[in-house]
């Protein structure tokens, strides 16, 4: 019985001290929305010549809340780097509670401030012109939550083997882009190199991308048409979501609780 | 009734053996200090009696628990203030007591009346809802003890609790201190740099190289030591040193730019002193034995001084048993 509440106490923590940083807030949002702006007025009209039968936004905007939530979920983990660094880790592992209760804890909190924020830019999507139905949210969400849980794991089992949160930085620099522009969020995986195709299936975030994108672009086209800028059937990629979030997840209880 | 048990304790990080068969026993409702010099094996001790560290061979029992098999139970029974601030200041003070209460399984219908308890007790209770981060260095150090103290521990560990304090905030926290064991008669094991602040321990073991030198109260203690010391200043401290070594031969001491000679009956030695004398002094004093001297003499050095590191230390203790 008393593994549940040190979970919740530990998740409770993470949430109060995201919600106290409101600049922590507004520059996670600002920046996919910087992003937006600035890809989807430069190349939209570029793509409305060719033939790429779909509004442009529409198709990025999923990669946009793909990327924001892996952002957002990887940061957040560097709580536990902080931790460290402040002295507050001793007083977490002195408590009577297991680790793995403490590091599902951690994920936990990491995961729902990623979906937040990534809730945040759905409630946003209609106000700058996209086509949202209202039963597509919780799906969405749900894939949000998904995602940011295996992001969480990343980073949890990043943050459980750095000491300084310069370390955690940089490391997070290095895998954030290739994972993100390898993951199809700004351009159909469907017509690329082979090799990137190859590589493509190793990264996350493209099952994370392609399923919201089905969701988003069921909204505007035709299931034929959408067939061409997707790879997988929506249960596929939260198959795989899920495998990779167990097995993620699972590695960052290991590594914090031989770690710490 | 003992409350610590430790027991042919030993700890090794790899060649370097921090802790090494140390046994001693604490009792129920006293002050324990534990001294020694930097390095000594005192952070590693508190670790293993808190169950942040395994030890390598022997035994330690906190509150009759196995600190190795019965971790969580040790975990209930004591509370801790660490060294360095452990707080999270991003949160208010009850926020930190909640999240501490809730760890340790308080039950919701007893918590307010403890956080009032404890916040009253070192006078935070009308600061519950502020932020940590503008706290004062001593506020803060109050805070952790109302931490440490709300699942009402058995034993609470202070490690230096008064380091980097000013007097004034060092003389309260005192106070709350001998309050604590006055009115809850709780254990309390503790280690400081400051000597004045071990007089008010029950009893000191003092270690060195990770082994026990002494276990006694202060008093048998400064007792041990047994005779008054004469502190002399000169221009010429080297002249001095020679005249006073080979005319007295034994209790010369050097410390510092002081010399120190330890005698029987100090007050009938002073005109000797003078009479005897061929070096020019240009002070002197005569004072009674304080736990400073017992650490000196036990340890061979002030246990200010910090001029070598632990490792360095090691290192030198480790040649010198070598030849």
């Amino acid at each position: 019985m008393h593994f549940v509440q040190p979970i919740i106490t530990i998740w409770q923590r993470e949430i109060i001290r995201y919600w106290r940083d409101k600049t922590r807030i507004f520059s996670t949002l600002f920046q996919p929305l910087m992003f937006l702006v600035i890809f989807g007025s430069g190349l939209s009209n570029i793509l409305k010549r060719g033939d790429f039968g779909v509004d442009f936004i529409q198709f990025m905007y999923p990669g946009i809340i793909a990327m924001s939530v892996m952002g957002v979920a990887f940061f957040s983990t560097i709580s536990t780097v902080w931790d460290r660094e402040f002295g507050f880790l001793k007083e977490i592992l002195v408590a009577p509670v297991s680790r793995t209760a403490i590091a599902i804890g951690k994920t936990l909190g990491a995961t729902t401030i990623a979906a937040l924020q990534g809730l945040i830019l759905l409630v946003i999507a209609p106000f700058i012109g996209l086509h949202l139905h209202l039963l597509m949210i919780p799906e969405i969400f749900f894939l949000m939550l998904l995602l940011s849980f295996a992001i969480a794991g990343i980073g949890l089992f990043i943050a459980s083997l750095m000491k300084t949160t310069e370390s955690f930085g940089l490391l997070m620099q290095i895998l954030v882009f290739p994972m993100f522009f390898l993951s199809g969020a700004f351009f159909p995986l469907t017509d690329v190199p082979s090799w990137m195709m190859v590589v493509s299936r190793f990264d996350l975030l493209t099952y994370g991308v392609d399923a919201m994108r089905q969701v988003f672009l069921s909204a505007v086209i035709s299931p034929q048409i959408a067939q061409r800028l997707i790879l997988y059937p929506i249960y596929i990629n939260v198959l795989f979501l899920v495998i990779f979030s167990t097995v993620l997840v699972s590695a960052a209880v290991v590594a914090f609780s031989k770690k710490t | 009734m003992n409350i610590i048990e430790v027991q042919n304790l030993t700890k090794r990080f790899g060649e370097v053996t921090a802790v090494n068969t140390l046994s001693f026993n604490v009792q129920k409702g006293e002050i324990f200090g534990f001294l020694g010099p930097n390095g000594a094996g005192k952070s590693t001790t508190i670790n293993i009696l808190s169950t942040l560290l395994a030890p390598t061979a022997g035994r330690a029992y906190v509150n009759h628990f196995d600190v190795l098999l019965e971790r969580d139970k040790v975990r209930k029974s004591i509370g801790l203030v660490f060294q360095d601030p452990s707080l999270d200041d991003h949160l208010t003070s009850e926020e930190n007591l909640r999240f501490h209460a809730k760890l340790y399984g308080v039950p919701k219908a007893e918590y307010q009346k403890r956080m009032k308890e404890v916040l009253e007790l070192v006078d935070l209770w009308n600061r519950r809802r502020d932020i940590v981060r503008n706290f004062s260095g001593g506020m803060k150090r109050r805070l952790e003890i109302a931490r440490g103290l709300i699942h009402y521990p058995q034993v609470l560990f202070l490690d230096e609790p008064t380091i980097g304090l000013d007097p004034q905030t060092r003389a309260h926290l005192w106070e709350y201190i001998l309050k604590l064991k006055k009115e809850r008669a709780m254990t309390i094991f503790m280690t400081t740099h400051y000597m004045n602040e071990a007089e008010y321990c029950d009893q000191i073991g003092i270690i060195d190289y990770g082994k026990l030198v002494a276990l006694d109260t202060p008093a048998n203690l400064k007792r041990k030591v047994g005779c008054d010391i004469i502190e002399m200043k000169s221009g010429n401290k080297e002249r001095l040193k020679e005249e006073l070594q080979t005319r007295y031969q034994t209790g010369v001491k050097e410390r510092g730019q002081i010399m120190q000679l330890e005698v029987q009956d100090g007050e009938k030695f002073l005109p000797r002193l003078f009479n005897e004398l061929d070096t020019q002094i240009d002070s002197i004093a005569l004072r009674k034995p304080t736990l400073d001297d017992v650490f000196l003499r036990l340890t061979g050095r002030a246990i200010r001084e910090e001029e070598a590191s632990a490792k360095e230390r090691m290192r030198a203790h480790r040649r010198m048993h070598r030849h």
